[in-house]
Protein backbone atom coordinates (compact mmCIF):
# COMPACT_ATOMS: atom_id res chain seq x y z
CA UNK A 1 0.00 0.00 0.00
CA UNK A 2 1.10 3.35 -0.87
CA UNK A 3 -0.10 6.69 0.82
CA UNK A 4 0.35 10.33 -0.05
CA UNK A 5 2.04 12.30 2.58
CA UNK A 6 1.32 15.74 1.47
CA UNK A 7 0.72 17.56 -1.34
CA UNK A 8 1.51 21.06 -2.34
CA UNK A 9 0.36 23.92 -5.27
CA UNK A 10 1.36 26.85 -6.99
CA UNK A 11 -1.17 28.65 -9.05
CA UNK A 12 -1.05 32.15 -10.05
CA UNK A 13 -0.23 34.17 -6.58
CA UNK A 14 -1.45 31.51 -4.27
CA UNK A 15 -0.46 28.36 -2.56
CA UNK A 16 -2.29 24.91 -0.85
CA UNK A 17 -0.45 22.92 0.84
CA UNK A 18 -2.43 19.37 1.94
CA UNK A 19 -5.43 21.18 0.31
CA UNK A 20 -5.43 24.47 2.31
CA UNK A 21 -4.45 28.09 1.40
CA UNK A 22 -1.13 29.05 2.60
CA UNK A 23 -0.35 32.80 3.51
CA UNK A 24 2.64 34.13 1.56
CA UNK A 25 2.95 37.57 3.32
CA UNK A 26 4.05 40.64 1.50
CA UNK A 27 7.65 41.54 1.87
CA UNK A 28 8.41 45.23 0.60
CA UNK A 29 10.18 45.95 -2.16
CA UNK A 30 9.58 42.18 -3.92
CA UNK A 31 7.11 42.94 -6.65
CA UNK A 32 6.79 39.23 -7.80
CA UNK A 33 5.16 36.44 -6.83
CA UNK A 34 8.40 33.84 -7.08
CA UNK A 35 10.54 35.82 -5.15
CA UNK A 36 8.21 36.96 -2.39
CA UNK A 37 7.95 33.05 -1.53
CA UNK A 38 11.38 32.52 -1.81
CA UNK A 39 12.29 35.29 1.01
CA UNK A 40 9.35 34.20 3.33
CA UNK A 41 10.79 30.03 3.25
CA UNK A 42 14.13 31.90 3.90
CA UNK A 43 15.86 28.50 2.35
CA UNK A 44 19.58 30.48 2.31
CA UNK A 45 19.86 28.91 -1.39
CA UNK A 46 21.59 31.95 -3.14
CA UNK A 47 21.71 29.55 -6.86
CA UNK A 48 18.04 29.71 -6.94
CA UNK A 49 18.22 33.55 -8.56
CA UNK A 50 20.27 32.12 -11.53
CA UNK A 51 16.98 29.24 -12.20
CA UNK A 52 14.80 28.95 -14.67
CA UNK A 53 11.28 29.33 -13.82
CA UNK A 54 10.08 26.04 -13.93
CA UNK A 55 13.10 25.10 -11.81
CA UNK A 56 12.26 27.81 -9.39
CA UNK A 57 8.29 26.52 -8.62
CA UNK A 58 9.81 23.07 -8.52
CA UNK A 59 12.11 24.19 -5.63
CA UNK A 60 9.68 26.37 -3.73
CA UNK A 61 7.26 23.71 -4.17
CA UNK A 62 9.51 21.04 -2.51
CA UNK A 63 10.60 23.43 0.07
CA UNK A 64 7.02 23.40 1.30
CA UNK A 65 6.25 19.99 0.23
CA UNK A 66 8.84 19.00 2.82
CA UNK A 67 8.77 21.30 5.52
CA UNK A 68 7.04 18.85 7.77
CA UNK A 69 8.12 15.48 5.76
CA UNK A 70 11.92 15.21 6.41
CA UNK A 71 13.38 12.91 4.45
CA UNK A 72 16.22 12.23 5.77
CA UNK A 73 15.41 9.41 7.73
CA UNK A 74 15.77 7.21 4.18
CA UNK A 75 18.63 5.89 2.12
CA UNK A 76 18.68 9.19 -0.55
CA UNK A 77 19.33 6.57 -3.24
CA UNK A 78 15.93 4.96 -2.40
CA UNK A 79 13.87 8.13 -3.25
CA UNK A 80 12.46 8.89 -6.26
CA UNK A 81 11.09 11.66 -8.61
CA UNK A 82 8.16 11.73 -11.04
CA UNK A 83 7.84 14.87 -12.67
CA UNK A 84 5.68 15.54 -15.22
CA UNK A 85 4.95 19.09 -17.64
CA UNK A 86 3.13 20.30 -21.43
CA UNK A 87 5.74 23.13 -22.07
CA UNK A 88 9.03 22.02 -20.25
CA UNK A 89 11.53 24.49 -20.44
CA UNK A 90 10.00 25.86 -23.66
CA UNK A 91 9.96 29.39 -22.28
CA UNK A 92 13.89 29.04 -21.52
CA UNK A 93 14.41 27.39 -24.65
CA UNK A 94 13.01 30.38 -26.64
CA UNK A 95 14.74 32.82 -24.55
CA UNK A 96 18.34 31.17 -25.04
CA UNK A 97 16.83 30.86 -28.80
CA UNK A 98 17.09 34.84 -28.59
CA UNK A 99 19.93 34.95 -26.72
CA UNK A 100 21.73 32.95 -29.46
CA UNK A 101 21.30 35.91 -32.43
CA UNK A 102 23.48 37.51 -30.65
CA UNK A 103 25.84 35.69 -27.93
CA UNK A 104 24.19 32.63 -26.75
CA UNK A 105 23.85 32.44 -22.96
CA UNK A 106 25.65 30.06 -20.90
CA UNK A 107 23.78 30.08 -17.85
CA UNK A 108 20.09 29.66 -20.20
CA UNK A 109 21.62 26.66 -21.96
CA UNK A 110 21.90 24.92 -18.98
CA UNK A 111 18.19 25.20 -18.36
CA UNK A 112 17.04 23.90 -21.55
CA UNK A 113 16.03 20.46 -20.58
CA UNK A 114 12.46 20.23 -19.22
CA UNK A 115 14.33 17.43 -16.09
CA UNK A 116 16.81 20.13 -15.02
CA UNK A 117 13.98 20.98 -12.55
CA UNK A 118 13.91 17.62 -11.46
CA UNK A 119 17.60 18.29 -10.86
CA UNK A 120 17.34 20.70 -8.84
CA UNK A 121 15.43 19.24 -6.92
CA UNK A 122 16.93 16.30 -6.48
CA UNK A 123 20.44 18.56 -5.48
CA UNK A 124 18.33 20.52 -2.85
CA UNK A 125 17.13 17.30 -1.20
CA UNK A 126 19.63 14.85 -2.44
CA UNK A 127 17.16 12.42 -4.07
CA UNK A 128 19.44 10.07 -5.69
CA UNK A 129 16.89 7.49 -6.80
CA UNK A 130 14.84 6.48 -9.95
CA UNK A 131 13.88 10.27 -11.76
CA UNK A 132 11.94 10.25 -14.54
CA UNK A 133 10.19 13.16 -16.46
CA UNK A 134 7.04 12.76 -18.83
CA UNK A 135 5.92 15.78 -21.11
CA UNK A 136 2.23 15.00 -21.07
CA UNK A 137 -0.81 17.19 -22.51
CA UNK A 138 -2.34 18.11 -19.27
CA UNK A 139 -2.02 17.33 -15.53
CA UNK A 140 -2.41 13.62 -16.15
CA UNK A 141 -3.31 11.94 -12.38
CA UNK A 142 -3.60 8.12 -13.52
CA UNK A 143 -0.16 8.51 -15.66
CA UNK A 144 1.44 9.46 -12.69
CA UNK A 145 0.45 7.44 -9.86
CA UNK A 146 0.85 4.58 -12.27
CA UNK A 147 4.32 5.74 -12.87
CA UNK A 148 5.16 6.00 -9.11
CA UNK A 149 3.49 3.18 -7.72
CA UNK A 150 5.61 1.55 -10.36
CA UNK A 151 8.80 3.12 -9.42
CA UNK A 152 7.99 2.16 -5.86
CA UNK A 153 7.32 -1.50 -6.40
CA UNK A 154 11.77 -1.55 -7.40
CA UNK A 155 12.91 -3.08 -3.94
CA UNK A 156 14.10 -1.02 -1.17
CA UNK A 157 12.33 2.07 -2.55
CA UNK A 158 10.83 4.00 0.31
CA UNK A 159 9.81 7.01 -1.27
CA UNK A 160 8.66 9.31 -4.47
CA UNK A 161 8.10 12.62 -5.32
CA UNK A 162 5.74 13.11 -7.93
CA UNK A 163 4.46 15.98 -9.96
CA UNK A 164 3.36 18.54 -12.62
CA UNK A 165 5.41 21.71 -13.05
CA UNK A 166 4.12 23.93 -16.07
CA UNK A 167 5.53 27.72 -16.79
CA UNK A 168 4.79 28.77 -19.79
CA UNK A 169 3.39 32.70 -21.41
CA UNK A 170 3.61 33.94 -17.83
CA UNK A 171 1.38 31.46 -16.58
CA UNK A 172 2.42 28.94 -14.10
CA UNK A 173 0.78 25.39 -12.51
CA UNK A 174 2.55 23.49 -10.39
CA UNK A 175 1.53 20.62 -8.48
CA UNK A 176 3.94 18.65 -5.90
CA UNK A 177 3.02 15.29 -3.32
CA UNK A 178 5.13 12.99 -1.91
CA UNK A 179 4.29 9.66 -2.03
CA UNK A 180 5.51 6.88 1.27
CA UNK A 181 4.89 3.20 2.22
CA UNK A 182 5.37 4.59 5.41
CA UNK A 183 1.96 5.73 6.46
CA UNK A 184 2.55 9.82 7.80
CA UNK A 185 1.56 13.08 7.07
CA UNK A 186 -1.84 13.28 5.40
CA UNK A 187 -1.62 9.09 5.18
CA UNK A 188 -4.68 9.55 2.05
CA UNK A 189 -4.00 5.97 -0.15
CA UNK A 190 -2.18 6.74 -3.06
CA UNK A 191 -4.82 6.73 -6.32
CA UNK A 192 -5.21 8.88 -8.93
CA UNK A 193 -8.66 10.21 -7.97
CA UNK A 194 -7.32 11.44 -4.67
CA UNK A 195 -3.91 13.28 -7.01
CA UNK A 196 -7.18 14.55 -9.42
CA UNK A 197 -8.65 15.65 -6.25
CA UNK A 198 -5.87 17.55 -4.80
CA UNK A 199 -4.93 19.09 -7.99
CA UNK A 200 -8.34 20.46 -8.42
CA UNK A 201 -9.04 21.41 -5.27
CA UNK A 202 -6.78 24.57 -5.68
CA UNK A 203 -8.71 25.89 -8.90
CA UNK A 204 -12.41 24.91 -6.56
CA UNK A 205 -10.86 27.41 -4.25
CA UNK A 206 -10.27 30.60 -6.42
CA UNK A 207 -12.69 33.62 -5.23
CA UNK A 208 -13.53 31.50 -2.18
CA UNK A 209 -14.99 28.66 -4.19
CA UNK A 210 -17.43 30.61 -6.70
CA UNK A 211 -14.96 30.29 -9.69
CA UNK A 212 -13.50 27.14 -11.08
CA UNK A 213 -10.51 27.57 -13.42
CA UNK A 214 -8.54 24.85 -15.18
CA UNK A 215 -5.33 25.92 -16.77
CA UNK A 216 -4.11 22.55 -17.31
CA UNK A 217 -1.71 22.97 -20.42
CA UNK A 218 -1.74 25.97 -20.75
CA UNK B 1 39.26 52.21 -12.35
CA UNK B 2 36.48 53.00 -9.97
CA UNK B 3 33.84 53.69 -12.36
CA UNK B 4 34.39 50.72 -14.59
CA UNK B 5 34.61 48.36 -11.77
CA UNK B 6 31.10 50.08 -10.31
CA UNK B 7 30.33 49.10 -13.79
CA UNK B 8 31.30 45.75 -13.82
CA UNK B 9 29.30 44.89 -9.68
CA UNK B 10 25.94 46.26 -11.74
CA UNK B 11 26.85 43.92 -14.89
CA UNK B 12 27.64 40.98 -13.32
CA UNK B 13 24.53 41.32 -10.67
CA UNK B 14 22.45 41.46 -13.64
CA UNK B 15 24.27 39.08 -16.06
CA UNK B 16 24.04 36.15 -13.42
CA UNK B 17 20.71 36.79 -11.86
CA UNK B 18 22.18 37.74 -7.89
CA UNK B 19 19.37 39.50 -7.09
CA UNK B 20 19.82 38.86 -3.43
CA UNK B 21 23.01 40.96 -4.15
CA UNK B 22 23.44 44.85 -4.46
CA UNK B 23 26.90 46.34 -5.79
CA UNK B 24 27.54 47.58 -2.86
CA UNK B 25 27.65 43.76 -1.65
CA UNK B 26 30.78 42.60 -3.55
CA UNK B 27 34.03 44.12 -2.53
CA UNK B 28 36.55 45.00 -5.17
CA UNK B 29 39.32 42.53 -4.15
CA UNK B 30 36.36 39.95 -2.93
CA UNK B 31 37.20 36.30 -4.85
CA UNK B 32 34.60 35.69 -6.80
CA UNK B 33 34.76 31.94 -7.29
CA UNK B 34 33.99 29.57 -4.53
CA UNK B 35 34.76 31.15 -1.28
CA UNK B 36 33.78 34.66 -2.64
CA UNK B 37 30.46 35.37 -4.40
CA UNK B 38 30.33 31.47 -4.79
CA UNK B 39 30.14 31.86 -8.77
CA UNK B 40 30.61 28.41 -10.65
CA UNK B 41 32.03 27.17 -13.75
CA UNK B 42 28.54 28.46 -15.74
CA UNK B 43 29.46 31.95 -14.66
CA UNK B 44 33.00 32.26 -15.60
CA UNK B 45 30.92 31.98 -19.38
CA UNK B 46 28.76 34.11 -18.75
CA UNK B 47 31.51 36.43 -17.20
CA UNK B 48 33.46 35.65 -20.47
CA UNK B 49 30.34 36.33 -22.64
CA UNK B 50 29.69 39.84 -20.29
CA UNK B 51 33.35 40.79 -21.12
CA UNK B 52 32.43 40.18 -25.47
CA UNK B 53 29.27 42.04 -25.56
CA UNK B 54 29.93 45.30 -22.77
CA UNK B 55 33.69 45.61 -23.77
CA UNK B 56 34.46 43.97 -26.85
CA UNK B 57 37.38 42.21 -25.03
CA UNK B 58 37.92 38.54 -25.78
CA UNK B 59 39.99 36.04 -23.28
CA UNK B 60 41.82 34.41 -25.93
CA UNK B 61 43.38 31.97 -23.58
CA UNK B 62 40.91 30.25 -21.58
CA UNK B 63 44.62 29.47 -18.81
CA UNK B 64 44.03 33.23 -18.11
CA UNK B 65 40.62 32.74 -16.45
CA UNK B 66 41.44 32.17 -12.89
CA UNK B 67 43.84 35.31 -13.24
CA UNK B 68 41.43 37.63 -14.85
CA UNK B 69 38.42 36.73 -12.60
CA UNK B 70 40.00 36.57 -9.30
CA UNK B 71 38.03 39.80 -8.57
CA UNK B 72 36.30 42.92 -9.94
CA UNK B 73 39.70 44.53 -9.53
CA UNK B 74 41.47 41.81 -11.85
CA UNK B 75 38.73 41.62 -14.37
CA UNK B 76 38.64 46.13 -14.43
CA UNK B 77 42.40 45.62 -14.83
CA UNK B 78 42.36 42.70 -17.59
CA UNK B 79 39.52 45.15 -19.67
CA UNK B 80 42.05 47.93 -19.14
CA UNK B 81 44.96 46.69 -20.69
CA UNK B 82 43.14 45.08 -23.20
CA UNK B 83 41.34 47.93 -24.64
CA UNK B 84 44.91 49.92 -24.43
CA UNK B 85 46.43 47.45 -26.77
CA UNK B 86 43.70 47.32 -29.17
CA UNK B 87 43.80 50.95 -29.01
Amino acid sequence: MLYISGTVSIQGNRIQRNGSAVSVPEVGGVPDFVTRVYEWLKPEYPKFYKMDLPSQLAFLAGEVLLRDLSLSGYDPAMIALTLTSASGSLDTDLRYAASARTMASPALFVYTLPNIAGGELCIRHKLKGENTFFITPAFDAPLLAGHVEQTLRIPGMEACIGGWIEAVDGHHDVFLYLAEKTKRGLAINHTAEELEKFYQSHYGTVDGGSEKTDHRGA
Amino acid sequence: MEQLMEDLKRQIIEALNLKHLKPEDIGNDQPLFVEGLGLDSIDALELIVLLQQQYGVKLDNPQEGPTVFRSIRTMAEFITTAKKASA
